[in-house]
């Protein structure tokens, strides 16, 4: 089975974000974040100046890392690199779209729930919400 | 359909029917195996489904309500406090443990989120807001609870999916081409079977048929035979010879002396 990656049991894993700096705040005071010696950081700010590409790059480095078990991106950011985020099809890292404080979210536009209305057409599982 | 019409390449003999015959009934019940797995992942699937759906609103309740508590935070605390947080920024203090858990064969990613060594944000806020400081944290520790079981649901969500692919093709493939094949084969090796019993029946019959004539040509012989014996001893009795009378005729037309 070439789909199914070989799932990890390792005590201990980081959870790696890509999102704008409130979230990002909130979520290293609640405990997430990680600086290793090298200085690398487990999360991505991305303001008004955050390139498109910073953000792949970020992203291809946190699904590659063996370290990280739950990669959350903000939806807005997710759309800026749509085709990556669509095209990732591994269980782990889990890639976990959130909604931002500036910007409302919206289910539809969710790579997995897309994948979920798209298998069960007939049950509107995003569509029929909020 | 592609199944059809298509056999195994087998030498037509009783063991191999046996073996096909074999291997029929190993591929019905590995069919029938594949089918119960296909539906209690389909099951689990399923309520997945649901779950992910109702997590997700959930998620969208408590990423509000942290937003929230992290601006009373930083209204009160001052809005540099978001320096001392990224600052503060050393190890990580909650972490992630993924654990396996089986479902009809499937091994599911499951995550916990644990805490692990002492947070450094405890001096955060002391000199004013810290109180909403620990309720912002607080919020989103809830937060990244609930996203950590979202993350857990889509990834078994993911595996899911590609296990129920795969065992739906496995069972589309034992039922639409390996069962046919095996039952091709094993009409074909019927239908060789019979043929050559025919044949061999035939063939039987063939030769009993020419035994019988065989039979009758030698007893018609033999009965030729006896009559010659005694029309010859008949004519012995006579005083001569059926034989020499004969070849009294027929030697003297070799005789080269006499000339007519």
């Amino acid at each position: 089975m070439a789909n199914r990656a070989q799932i990890a049991t390792n005590n201990s894993a980081l959870i790696a974000m890509i999102a704008d700096e409130d979230t990002i705040v909130g979520l290293l005071m609640a405990g997430v974040g990680n600086v290793d010696l090298r200085r690398k950081t487990n999360y991505l700010i991305v303001d008004s100046k955050t390139t498109v590409k910073q953000i792949e790059d970020a992203f291809k480095e946190f699904t590659t890392r063996e370290d990280i078990a739950i990669v959350l991106i903000s939806q807005y950011v997710a759309n800026m690199i749509r085709f990556l985020v669509d095209s990732y099809n591994k269980p782990v890292p889990a890639i976990l779209e959130i909604p931002s404080k500036d910007h409302p979210y919206d289910p539809t536009q969710d790579s997995v729930l897309s994948r979920v209305k798209y298998l069960f057409s007939a049950e509107s599982v995003a569509s029929g919400r909020r | 359909m592609s199944g059809q019409g298509q056999r195994l390449n087998v030498v037509p003999t009783v063991t191999v029917l046996g073996v096909v015959k074999a291997r029929l009934v190993g591929a019905t019940r590995g069919h029938a195996l594949l089918k119960k797995k296909s539906d209690a992942l389909t099951v689990q699937f399923r309520q997945i489904l649901k779950k992910i759906v109702s997590t997700k609103e959930s998620m969208g309740d408590k990423m509000k309500a942290s937003s929230f508590a992290l601006i009373e935070a930083k209204y009160v605390a001052g809005e540099n406090i978001k320096h001392t947080v990224l600052e503060n920024v050393q190890t990580a203090t909650l972490k992630v443990r993924s654990r396996q858990e089986n479902v009809a064969g499937v091994k599911l990613p499951k995550f916990d989120y644990f805490h692990e060594g002492e947070t450094k944000n405890d001096l955060t806020g002391l000199a004013r807001g810290g109180q909403q400081v620990q309720a912002c944290r607080a919020a989103y520790v809830k937060a990244i609870e609930v996203l950590v079981e979202l993350a857990s649901l889509q990834t078994s969500f993911m595996t899911l999916d590609a296990a129920i692919k795969t065992t739906n093709r496995r069972v589309n493939a034992l039922e639409n081409v390996v069962k046919p094949r095996l039952e091709n084969t094993i009409t074909y090796i019927k239908g060789e079977l019979d043929e050559l019993e025919r044949e061999d029946f035939f063939r039987l019959k063939k030769i009993q048929g020419f035994k019988k004539r065989e039979i009758e040509r030698q007893l018609a012989a033999a009965k030729q035979f006896a009559e010659g014996q005694v029309a010859e001893k008949v004519s012995l009795q006579k005083g001569i010879s059926l034989n020499s009378a004969q070849n009294m005729l027929s030697a003297s037309e070799k005789d080269e002396d006499i000339i007519f």
